[in-house]
């Protein structure tokens, strides 16, 4: 572990359940816990997993003459997502982007009535409050004074609903804050297992406090970074840095359903973001390659950057694996690689792994069927 | 006795052959293994050739022949249950391999030595 490793508000917790501690994005973070990787995933699957995602990056951009609308269009500026229609208590899932029509980063971004709160990636988190901060009549400010914690699973909502019981009510995407102790929690009814669960943000002095007592409830454990990699994975879900980034379009990386009719050609609010007539032409007219699920024959995992082939000997590759491994609720392999449009779901494409071919089907994302509480 | 590589393979001398697995401590590093390939048997390999792939929820590592020789035996009931490597590492042995050169393993270290290794 290196010592510029930044910690999360839980490191002495991570390391007091014996997790394997690892640098991602800058931030120290945990894996796994003792229990494995497999383990962590079927137990969030089965019950409910707590998740330590204080390395996001949470933001809160405010109209400076206090027009919620004013903002709205702010934002929309960057971001191909109808900000003004969201209603106050909701959240939705939006994406930055930039000048060649790829994609800066993907975000979360809710309105919270008077301002607007925005979870980004850590990685982008500096790069997206700098973008941010070119808006004009916003004031834009990095929270970093709390964390942020995920708890995923069939089992999340009764567990929060014997702690914070109003949150019982919460529907798919609803934000709201809730006070728990004393202490203020903004959640949100989300996350990035397929799981019904609830992301909270909880201010850093009680952390841990808050922590122990999802911890505390027999459903729980603590998963890792290892098998929320392996569950975003198997519910489909992209991720920023693999399966999509700077030079891969919305339409490429299938998320052209963040960007609804009103942003799109012929609509009220059509374009005014970064690369809009390019990322709005390939909208219309559909993609060359996009983001496909892929389930190898066999066993052996196929990881980022295998190469894709159309048949089983000779030729070019027609893509490369963007995020792959082994599936614990799939009991198999399971994969994601922008591939050529045209092919139909259950083709059968080859990817090359160690010298050989091995026949991979063409399939439908999600690979597990998402229980969100709609 | 066993010996161990620096590899992390363990070491099992059995008549004219040797046995091969990986260790405890592999086994930990390497977390989840959900697939394992293992050679044909009667393959000739030299010393150091990449002989079995494992495949963990992590990553995918290789085991080396540990000398030169043939494969005489491979454990493919392990191969259908790859996660045995996880519960019970010393039981799971990969191949048996008979040595070109004499089933010597005194340039292999024993446990003191390995346990200094891994520290």
């Amino acid at each position: 572990m290196t010592d510029d490793s930044r910690r999360t508000g839980l490191y002495d917790l991570h390391v007091a359940l014996g997790a394997r501690m690892v640098p991602f994005a800058g931030w120290a973070m945990p894996v796994q816990y003792p229990t494995g990787v497999m383990a962590e995933h079927l137990h969030t699957r089965a019950r409910a997993g707590l998740f330590d995602v204080s390395h996001m990056g949470q933001v809160l951009v405010t109209p400076q003459g206090g027009d919620m609308a004013q903002a709205a269009l702010a934002l929309e500026s960057l971001i191909p997502a109808d900000v003004l229609g969201l209603p106050q208590g909701r959240q939705r899932y939006g994406l930055f982007t930039n000048d060649q029509g790829g994609i800066g980063d993907d975000l979360m971004f809710a309105n919270r009535g008077d301002h607007f709160l925005l979870v980004v990636n850590a990685a982008c988190a500096d790069k997206d409050i700098a973008h941010l901060q070119t808006l004009e009549g916003v004031t834009v400010t990095p929270v970093t004074d709390r964390g942020l914690l995920a708890l995923q699973g069939p089992q999340a909502a009764g567990v929060l609903a014997r702690l914070v019981p109003a949150t019982a009510d919460m529907r798919f995407m609803d934000s709201q804050i809730h006070v728990w102790d004393g202490v203020e929690l903004w959640m949100s009814r989300s996350g990035y297992t397929g799981e019904d669960g609830f992301e909270i943000s909880v201010p850093a002095a009680d952390l841990r406090r808050f922590a122990q007592a999802l911890l505390d409830q027999p459903e729980v454990a603590p998963i890792g970074l290892g098998a929320r990699d392996s569950l975003r994975l198997e519910a489909g879900m992209p991720l920023y840095g693999h399966d999509m980034d700077a030079t891969v379009t919305p339409a490429q990386a299938a998320l052209g359903w963040s960007i609804p009719k009103v942003r799109r050609s012929g609509g009220a609010r059509a374009g005014g973001f970064p690369g809009a007539d390019a990322i709005l032409a390939e909208l219309a007219e559909g993609p060359a390659s996009v983001r496909r699920g892929l389930r190898p024959e066999g066993r052996a995992p196929i990881r980022e950057g295998v190469a894709i082939f159309a048949d089983a000997e000779g030729g070019e590759p027609v893509g490369h694996v963007s995020s792959g491994g082994f599936g614990p609720s799939v009991n198999g392999p399971v994969a994601m690689a922008c591939l050529p449009t045209g092919l139909p779901d259950g083709a059968t494409v080859h990817a090359e792994l160690r010298g050989k071919r091995i026949p991979v089907a063409i399939t439908p994302l999600p690979f597990i069927t998402p229980s969100y509480k709609r | 006795m066993l010996k161990y590589t620096e590899d992390h393979e363990w070491l099992r001398a059995e008549g004219d052959e040797i046995v091969v697995g990986i260790t405890a401590h592999a086994s930990e590093q390497l977390g989840d293994v959900v697939f394992i390939e293992l050679p044909e048997e009667g393959r000739e390999v030299s010393a150091g050739d990449e002989v079995v792939v494992i495949e963990s929820v992590k990553a995918a590592s290789d085991i080396a022949a540990p000398v030169a020789g043939v494969i005489t035996a491979v454990n493919s009931a392990l191969a259908d249950a790859p996660g045995g490597v996880n519960d019970d590492p010393l039981a799971a042995w990969f191949f048996r391999i008979k040595p070109a050169d004499g089933t010597s393993l005194d340039g292999f270290m024993d446990d003191a030595a390995y346990q200094a290794l891994i520290g």
